[in-house]
C-alpha cells in the first residue's frame, strides 16, 4: 500500500510499466520492487530449487530473491535483474521467472513436494540409474530445464559499453553517510576523489532513516546540502549507480557504472588506480532462520523501512516484528507511526523477541505505541498459501528452539526478521585485507590490509552515527584511525539464533540456493568439517549473491552443529565480481570487428574487389584464391597453380614479417643467433635463414638480405614475426649487450609483390631502372626502382619458378600492382593466393613453419641440415642440437608421400606401417595440377632411408590409405627451372 | 591488474609488459663445453618458488626494454625492478 505522503518519490511523475503482462504505475524515484510493493504484488518469484514462491526478501544489491527480467526489446533483454536495483522507468516491461506455465501456478513446485528426495549433495548420491548413462541422458537436461536462473538473452546485444581508466588520490566506495563525510573531507585536504554508489541516490542508509537528526537537522536536509557540495567541487566525481564490482591489487579497482543513455551508451567500465581506497559498504541485515521464513511478506526489518521511509510504501497493513537485535525495533516503530500517520490502524500490533529480556527502554517505547513485546518467543512456523496470512509462535526452551506445545497462532500479512548486522566486508576481503572475528561486534571486521584503505562506518563495525562520522571525517582526512568504538551488546549473538535453527524445518539460509538448515546440519553428519567443504556441497553462498544475507548464518549454523565457536569454523572466501557484472561492461567496445583486430595487406580492398576468398592467418586476413565465374576454390586452386608454373603469378606477400637489422655488429649479432654462417654472405645476396629455440628445434625461417656490410634486410614468417622480433630483441638486450646492432620491425613499412613463373622477368623487366635484372642472379639482392618506385628487389623463389618480390614503401604498394598487372597483362599474369602458394612451395618440398614443424622437429629432421653453420663455435640451438637422440636414426623425417588410391591423405593423419604402430604423420596434403594427382609431405621415423616403402595413413571415412614414400621434392628435383 | 615499475618509465599498468621467464637464468658463456644435464637445467630447470621470486619483465607497449623484477609470488608485491645485469635490492 502506498503511504498518501512521504518518501523521495516524485508523486508528480507517475511512470506506467508492465509485470508479468499486468500492467502497473508507479512514480519516478520508485525502484521495480518498491511499485509493485505499492500495488500490493508479493510473489516476485520462484526459487531455484524448490520452485518456492519468494517475495522481496530486501531493499538493496544483497537481494537474493526477486529476480526478474526486464525486456526493452531485441537483444536488450536481460535476466536476473534485482527487482530492488532496477529504477523505474516509463514502458519497462518485467517478467517474472523460473516459472512455468505462471508465477501463482507453477508446475515445478511439484519439486517442493519432492523435497526429501534433494536434499544437500542430491547431485552427487541420487539419478544414478536406471542406466549408466542416466546422469547425461535424462537426469541432468530434466534438472537443468526446471532448475536455473532465467533465459539468457537470444539476439545481439545492440547498445555500447564504454570504458575508461581514473586516477584518484582518493577512491570512497560507497555513498553513505560515511562515505560523504569521507569524501568530502578527502577533497577539502586536497587530490582527487572518486565517490561511486550503487544506488541511483547517494544517502545510504540515512535514506532509511529522515527521522534522524544531525546537528540539530533533519538528516535529509543535512544530506541534500552534502551532495549539493559534492556535486559542486570540480575535484570531486560523483558516481552514482556505479558498483565497484573488483578489488584489485596496488589499488585497483574496477567500477561498473549503469548509464542506460538514450545515444546507446549502456553502462561503462571504470579501472581506476587511487592513491588510496576508503570503503564504506556499509552493512547487511541477516535473515532469521525459522519454519517457512522464505514465504512471501517474511522481510528483513531494514528493507521495510526503507520501503516505508524511501519510497512511501507500507510493505503490510498487520506487521509482527521477530527481533534479535535492537534495530527491529526502530523499523517497527517507523510503520507503526507511518501507519498511524495514514489511519492505517495498528500496523505492527505484536514484536516477538528472541531474547528474553529485551532493552527496558524499547519495550517502553513499545507499549507506548500500543505494541505487545513478547520476550523470549520464537516463530514455530509461517502460515500461508503464498503470501504470509499468518504464523505460530512459541516461548523459547532454554536451548532456544520453541516450545510446540505452547504455541499460539496470529494473524499477519508481514514478518520482520531483525536479525542483526553483517559487516559489508566483500571489498576489502577481495584486496586480500585479513578478517578478523571480532565478539563484541559478533562479525568478521577488517583486520590487517596490505594496501593504502580504510574501512569506515558499518562495514568497520561502527554503527553509532555519531562515531561512524567522526570516523569518517578523520579518514578522509588521511589521519590514523582511532580504534573503534566498543560495540555496545544489543542482540543476541549469531550462534545461540542458529543453535535454536538447527532442528528446525525448511527454515532457509540461503534464499537463492535454496539451503535449510537441516541441509547444513546433514552435510556435517555426513562427515564435512570445513565451511569451505560444507559450502561446495550444499551450494550455501554460491548462488549470484554470492551469500550476502546468507553467508554469516551458513557458518553460524554449521558451527552449531560442530559446537565450535564461528572463527574455528573459518570463512570463505570473497571473490569479484561483488555483484553480477554484464558481459557487456566487462567486453566494452572489444566485440566484434574489433574483438581481436584484423590486419589487412596494401592490397586487401583490391583482392575483395576481384572477388578473393579470404583467409584469416594469425591476426592477418589473406586473399586464399581468386575465383573466377563459378570457379569453385579446387578449380580456382588448380588454374592460379598452372599458370606460375606456365605463364607468371602475382601475390601481395606484404604479410611476411620484416626486420631491419642495423649496425657495425650486425652480422655477428645474426651469426650468434642464427644457424646459419653471416659474415661471408656478400651484400648483394640473400640467404635462407633458420632460427632455432635453444633446445634446438626449428623456430622460424625466412630470407635474410645483406643490403650493405652493416645492414641487412630479416624477413619471418608471417605469423612469426612477432615472436622472433621479441627473441631477437631479448638476445640483444640481455646476452650480447656489448653488440652494437639494432633492430625495427618494417613489417608494415614494406609492401611486397611477389612475381612467380616463368615470364616473370618479361613482365617486370621494363619497370625497373638503376638495375641490369638479367644480371641479378638467384638469391641476389639490389636496391633499384621500379615502376618509379624506390625499391628493394629481391630475386627468391618460394615457388621453385623463377621469382622476384618487389619491396616497395607500402603505400606504393597499388600503384606498383597495378603497373605490374598492366605490364603482366600480354603474359598472363594471373593473381594468385595463399592456397595455391601452399601447393606451390609444397611441390618444391619447402616447409611451411608450424606445419611441418610442430615444436619437435629439428632442421634435419626437415631436410635443411646443409644450412647450418656447422663451423660456428656457437648460435642460439647450438648446444641443444648436440644432445643425445637429436641425431638418432628413428627420428621422424620428412618425406614426400604418393597415394597410391589416387585419393588426396587427410593433414593430421597417422602413418602407420607393418605393426600398426603409429610411425608419423601426414603434414601437408593437397591435390596437384601440376603433378595430376594428390600428393602429401609427412614426417616418417627414419623416413629418408624408406622411399619406396610403402605406409598407411588413417582416415576418418575408412580403412588406411596406402601412400608410397618418397622424396619431399615432387617438382623439378634438379632446380632446372630457377632460371625460367 | 600489477603496477608494475619499469626502471625507466616509471609505474605502468600490467597491460603494458610481457613477462618473460625467471631471471638470473645465465646463459653458459661455452654451451659446448656444459654437460647434459647442466644443459637439461638451463633449458627447462626453473624455481617456481612459493614466495619472492626474480623474474623478467618486458615493457613491451613502452620502452621495449627488458629488466628484472622482485616478487612474491603469493601477495604479488614487487620489492623492486632492476635492469638486467643488475643486483636484485635485497
Amino acid at each position: 500500500m502506498r503511504l498518501p505522503a512521504g518518501g523521495r518519490i516524485d508523486r508528480d511523475r507517475p511512470l506506467h510499466f508492465t509485470f508479468d503482462g499486468r500492467a502497473y504505475t508507479g512514480y519516478a524515484g520508485d525502484t521495480l520492487a518498491s511499485a509493485l510493493l505499492a500495488a500490493g504484488v508479493s510473489i516476485f518469484g520462484r526459487s531455484f530449487k524448490y520452485h518456492r514462491p519468494r517475495g522481496l526478501l530486501a531493499a538493496g544489491a544483497e537481494e537474493p530473491n526477486a529476480l526478474v527480467e526486464i525486456d526493452r526489446g531485441p537483444g536488450r533483454r536481460e535476466p536476473n535483474q534485482r527487482a530492488t536495483m532496477v529504477p523505474l522507468e516509463a514502458g519497462l516491461v518485467a517478467r517474472s521467472q523460473n516459472r512455468w506455465p505462471s508465477l501463482r501456478l507453477d508446475v515445478g513446485a511439484l519439486a517442493g513436494l519432492a523435497a526429501p528426495l534433494l536434499p544437500a549433495g542430491f547431485y552427487y548420491k541420487t539419478f544414478l540409474g536406471p542406466r549408466r548413462d542416466s546422469w547425461h541422458r535424462l537426469w541432468e537436461p530434466l534438472i537443468r530445464r526446471m532448475a536455473g536462473l532465467g533465459r539468457a538473452p537470444d539476439a545481439p546485444d545492440p547498445d555500447r559499453y564504454g570504458n575508461r581508466f581514473a586516477h584518484c588520490e582518493t577512491l570512497v566506495v560507497g555513498g553513505g553517510p560515511a562515505g560523504i563525510v569521507a569524501a568530502l573531507t578527502a577533497a577539502e585536504s586536497g587530490g582527487r576523489v572518486i565517490l561511486c554508489d550503487e544506488q541511483e541516490e547517494l544517502g545510504g542508509s540515512l535514506l532509511a532513516t529522515p527521522e534522524v537528526m544531525i546537528d540539530g537537522q533533519p538528516c535529509w536536509e543535512s544530506l541534500a546540502a552534502a551532495v549539493a557540495e559534492l556535486r559542486a567541487n570540480p575535484q570531486v566525481r560523483v558516481l552514482t549507480r556505479t558498483t565497484a564490482f573488483h578489488y584489485g591489487l596496488q589499488n585497483f579497482v574496477a567500477l561498473a557504472q549503469v548509464l542506460d543513455r538514450a545515444d546507446g551508451l549502456r553502462e561503462r567500465l571504470w579501472q581506476v588506480r587511487a592513491g588510496r581506497v576508503l570503503l564504506a559498504t556499509g552493512a547487511i541485515e541477516r535473515p532469521i532462520p525459522f519454519p517457512g521464513n522464505d514465504r512471501p511478506g517474511v522481510m528483513l526489518a531494514g528493507a521495510a523501512r526503507s520501503y516505508c521511509a524511501r519510497w512511501g510504501v507500507l510493505p503490510g497493513q498487520r506487521a509482527v516484528l521477530l527481533a534479535a537485535h535492537d534495530s527491529g525495533y526502530a523499523a517497527a516503530f517507523a510503520l507503526a507511526d507511518a501507519g498511524a500517520a495514514a489511519g492505517a490502524g495498528a500496523v505492527v500490533p505484536v514484536i516477538l523477541d528472541l531474547r528474553a529480556a529485551p532493552p527496558e527502554a524499547l519495550v517502553a517505547a513499545a507499549a507506548a505505541r500500543g505494541i505487545t513485546v513478547l520476550a523470549g518467543h520464537g516463530v514455530v512456523e509461517t502460515i500461508g498459501a503464498g503470501r504470509i496470512s499468518g504464523l505460530r509462535a512459541a516461548p523459547l526452551r532454554p536451548d532456544g528452539t520453541p516450545d510446540r506445545g505452547r504455541a499460539t497462532a496470529m494473524a499477519c500479512d508481514l514478518l520482520l526478521m531483525a536479525g542483526g548486522w553483517t559487516p559489508n566486508v566483500q571489498l576489502f576481503s577481495q584486496s586480500r585485507g585479513r578478517l578478523r572475528w571480532d565478539a563484541a561486534a559478533d562479525a568478521f571486521l577488517p583486520g590487517g590490509s596490505p594496501e593504502a584503505q580504510a574501512s569506515l562506518g558499518a562495514c568497520n563495525g561502527t554503527t553509532e552515527l555519531g562515531a561512524v562520522l567522526q570516523e569518517a571525517a578523520a579518514a578522509g582526512r588521511g589521519e590514523a584511525q582511532a580504534a573503534a568504538a566498543p560495540a555496545v551488546p544489543t542482540a543476541l549473538p549469531i550462534r545461540a539464533i542458529a543453535a535454536g535453527a538447527v532442528a528446525a524445518r525448511k527454515a532457509f539460509v540461503d534464499f537463492q540456493n535454496d539451503v535449510t538448515t537441516a541441509d547444513l546440519a546433514l552435510a556435517v553428519r555426513e562427515g564435512f568439517r570445513s565451511i569451505e567443504h560444507v559450502k561446495r556441497y550444499t551450494t550455501t553462498g554460491m548462488a549470484t549473491d554470492q551469500g550476502k544475507t546468507s553467508g554469516m548464518m551458513s557458518l553460524a549454523v554449521t558451527a552449531a552443529v560442530l559446537g565450535r565457536d564461528l572463527p574455528e569454523v573459518g570463512l570463505t572466501s570473497f571473490r569479484p565480481p561483488y555483484t553480477p557484472t554484464s558481459f557487456g561492461t566487462l567486453a566494452g567496445r572489444h566485440r566484434g570487428a574489433v574483438f581481436d583486430p584484423g590486419r589487412t595487406a596494401p592490397m586487401h580492398d583490391w583482392a575483395v574487389e576481384q572477388g578473393a576468398l579470404l583467409e584469416p592467418v594469425g591476426q592477418w586476413l589473406r586473399a586464399r584464391a581468386f575465383p573466377r565465374g563459378a570457379e569453385d576454390l579446387q578449380a580456382a586452386v588448380a588454374r592460379e597453380c598452372l599458370a606460375v608454373r606456365q605463364a607468371v603469378g602475382i601475390l601481395d606477400a606484404s604479410t611476411l614479417g620484416k626486420i631491419e637489422v642495423v649496425g657495425p655488429d650486425a652480422a655477428e649479432f645474426l651469426e650468434r643467433c642464427y644457424a646459419n654462417a653471416w659474415h661471408g654472405l656478400a651484400p648483394g645476396r640473400c640467404r635462407y635463414g633458420l632460427l632455432l629455440r635453444e633446445d634446438g628445434f626449428l623456430l622460424d625461417d625466412g630470407v635474410v638480405a645483406r643490403l650493405a656490410p652493416d645492414r641487412f634486410h630479416v624477413t619471418t614468417t608471417t605469423g612469426g614475426a612477432a615472436r622472433v622480433l621479441h627473441l631477437l630483441e631479448d638476445y640483444r638486450q640481455t646476452e650480447f649487450p656489448e653488440l652494437q646492432v639494432w633492430l625495427t620491425s618494417t613489417t608494415e613499412h614494406w609492401g611486397v609483390a611477389a612475381l612467380q613463373g616463368p615470364r616473370a622477368r618479361r613482365v617486370l623487366a621494363p619497370l625497373v631502372e638503376d638495375l641490369d635484372l638479367a644480371a641479378l642472379p638467384h638469391m641476389g639482392v639490389a636496391e633499384c626502382r621500379v615502376a618509379g618506385f624506390p625499391a628493394r628487389l629481391f630475386r627468391v623463389s618460394f615457388s621453385g619458378e623463377l621469382g622476384f618480390e618487389v619491396n616497395v614503401p607500402a603505400n606504393r604498394m597499388p600503384a606498383l600492382w597495378q603497373a605490374l598487372w598492366q605490364a603482366g597483362a600480354p603474359q598472363g599474369l594471373t593473381a594468385y593466393g595463399t592456397e595455391a602458394m601452399h601447393v606451390l612451395r609444397a611441390e618444391k618440398g619447402f616447409i611451411i613453419i608450424g606445419q611441418e614443424t610442430d615444436g619437435t622437429v629439428t632442421p634435419d629432421d626437415v631436410g635443411l641440415g646443409w644450412a647450418i653453420g656447422r663451423k660456428k663455435r656457437d648460435f642460439i640451438g647450438k648446444r641443444g642440437l648436440a644432445r643425445a637422440g637429436m641425431a638418432a636414426p628413428d627420428r621422424r623425417q620428412l618425406v614426400g608421400l604418393a597415394p597410391a588410391d589416387g585419393r588426396r591423405p587427410e593433414e593430421g593423419a597417422q602413418l602407420l606401417a607393418g605393426a600398426r604402430r603409429a610411425e608419423g604423420h601426414v603434414t601437408s596434403a593437397y591435390d596437384s595440377a601440376c603433378l595430376g594427382r594428390p600428393f602429401a609431405l609427412g614426417l616418417l621415423a627414419g623416413g629418408r632411408a624408406r622411399h619406396g616403402e610403402t605406409v598407411f595413413a588413417t582416415r576418418r571415412d575408412g580403412p588406411p590409405q596406402p601412400l608410397t614414400v618418397g622424396s619431399p621434392v615432387a617438382w623439378d628435383p634438379a632446380g632446372e627451372r630457377l632460371d625460367g | 591488474m600489477l603496477l608494475i615499475a619499469c626502471p625507466w618509465c616509471g609505474d605502468r599498468p600490467e597491460l603494458e609488459f610481457r613477462h618473460a621467464g625467471e631471471a638470473h637464468v645465465t646463459r653458459p658463456a661455452d654451451p659446448a663445453a656444459v654437460s647434459d644435464a647442466a644443459w637439461t637445467g638451463f633449458l627447462y630447470e626453473r624455481q617456481n618458488p612459493r614466495g619472492l621470486y626474480r623474474e623478467r619483465w618486458r615493457h613491451l607497449h613502452g620502452c621495449g626494454r627488458f629488466f628484472n623484477a622482485v616478487r612474491h609470488t603469493l601477495t604479488d608485491r614487487f620489492l623492486g625492478s632492476y635492469p638486467p645485469g643488475g643486483e636484485p635490492p635485497a
